[in-house]
């Protein structure tokens, strides 16, 4: 039985395997052919967290391969709020279904869960924790984009701190032979021990606090939000939020084959002129969360 | 000063622990568990003949064993444990830092979930690097300020 925890659980042939796999997957992902490939199967999708990409594009995945979907979003009607832990949730609701979709505020839920799960679990988010299904779907986007994975300029941009999803995508482009470049607000830098990865892995670009320095040798401009909840003070979050603005200006100081992505939702990171350039990949990006998590599914729970 | 000059008598029988990072007994003695009722020695910022400083725990009539010790190099790993009967040293070990500890220590995340009511056991795995510390299985962060996160 093969969990879904962390990307750092695959290897970079795993990975390859999947974004090829999800190839496949993309005309029956736009509805353009039909796949019963997990007829009679039931996937439970449970959110403790609000979400909606990660959790519409999963319930979408699992239909589009003529599967079933159960769960909840948010727990005011279900025993959670009776103080049932997440270990006794997790034990049912594996008895229910042959996979389980996870995503939970607090780090290495998942993890416990695939401890107590009969079945498969994907992680889709555990706190400030792990969210692998997410860097796949961004692995995914740059290949089918750029043509490549190696080889490649990409500038992170935005709270490169918090959010250990950038983390992992860092890592995992670093590991494929691209050059990452960091860009952040002064308090909201990449760790340390990423940048001591990068830099032993001979991938470090550069680390600056505006995209203007990166911009010119940039492919792929990936943009982050800055998360109001990381800060305890609005005024503190308000100054940080209006740093940087991704225009249609900056965007045409990058190389024409430049292409910016965002995980979503974004607050005003990049402006909405911007959506109507060919280099805004980020719906495209959203997206793609369907074929790769229908090949992930067809992988843990069709055993293909 | 005689060059034999002991500041604390040696002891009968018992343990030494000795290399005991400067300023750690105390931690050593809560990682152990051992109550104030047990008759011991303790040194803190000793001269070290290997330069700097340490701390030096005598405890008497206890002869730690290899697995006590490994809770030592949790927080010590440098510590070396003597055992002395009849005023002799009959067998020395350095405490060797356990490559999973479950169950003795709490995550320093409050937002992990092993710090739920949860029914899991605490789980750390010795970090591959060459620096002294523990990840947490669960959330996969580094346990800060170790000592204090021993738990009976």
């Amino acid at each position: 039985m093969r969990h879904v925890i962390s990307v750092q659980d695959f290897s970079a042939e795993e990975i390859i395997d999947l974004l090829d796999r999800a190839e496949t997957m993309v005309a029956i992902a736009r509805g353009e052919a039909v796949s019963d490939l997990l007829r009679g199967k039931v996937l439970a999708c449970i959110f403790y967290e609000p979400s909606t990409r990660t959790r519409l594009s999963f319930e979408t995945a699992m239909h589009r391969l003529g599967g079933g979907v159960i769960g909840f979003a948010g727990t005011e009607a279900t025993s959670v709020v009776k103080g049932e832990t997440l270990a006794d949730t997790i034990r049912m609701v594996s008895a229910y279904a042959d996979a389980v979709v996870l995503r939970h505020p607090r780090e290495g839920a998942a993890r416990l869960a695939s401890q107590f799960s009969d079945v498969p679990v994907l992680n889709a988010g555990d706190g400030a924790g792990q969210h692998p299904t997410q860097t796949m779907l961004d692995l995914f986007t740059i290949r089918s984009e750029m043509g490549r994975l190696e080889g490649l300029n990409i500038s992170l941009v935005g709270d490169l701190r918090y959010g250990r999803t950038v983390h992992s995508l860092a890592i995992a482009l670093a590991k494929f032979g691209n050059r990452i470049n960091l860009v952040s607000p002064e308090g909201l830098e990449m760790p340390g021990e990423v940048v001591a990865y990068l830099k032993d892995a001979g991938k470090f670009g550069k680390a600056c606090h505006t995209p203007e320095e990166v911009i010119t040798d940039t492919d792929v401009l990936y943009v982050t939000r800055i998360q109001k909840e990381r800060f305890p003070d609005p005024v503190e979050y308000e100054k940080m939020a209006g740093v940087y603005r991704v225009d249609p200006e900056l965007v045409s100081r990058g190389p024409d084959n430049m292409i910016i992505m965002h995980p979503l939702p974004r607050v005003n990171e990049i402006t909405p002129e911007v959506d109507a350039l060919p280099q805004a990949k980020y719906f495209v990006q959203a997206f793609n969360a369907v074929p790769v998590r229908m090949a992930l599914l067809s992988r843990v729970i069709g055993g293909e | 000063m005689p060059d034999n000059y002991m500041k604390v008598q040696r002891i009968e029988h018992g343990t030494v622990i000795d290399h005991i990072l400067p300023g750690m007994a105390f931690d050593v003695l809560r990682v152990l568990g051992m109550s104030n009722d047990r008759s011991m020695s303790i040194l803190i910022n000793s001269h070290s003949k290997k330069g700097g400083k340490k701390d030096i725990l005598k405890i008497e009539n206890v002869e730690l064993s290899v697995q006590e010790a490994s809770r030592v190099a949790l927080i010590s790993p440098q510590a070396t444990i003597n055992i002395i009967v009849e005023g002799k040293v009959v067998r020395k070990f350095n405490a060797e830092a356990p490559k999973v500890v479950r169950g003795i220590l709490t995550c320093s995340n409050p937002n992990c979930i092993s710090n739920q009511k949860e029914p899991v056991t605490t789980e750390f795995r010795l970090g591959s690097d060459d620096g002294h510390h523990y990840v947490c299985s669960y959330c996969e962060r580094d346990i800060i300020d170790l000592a204090k996160r021993v738990r009976w």
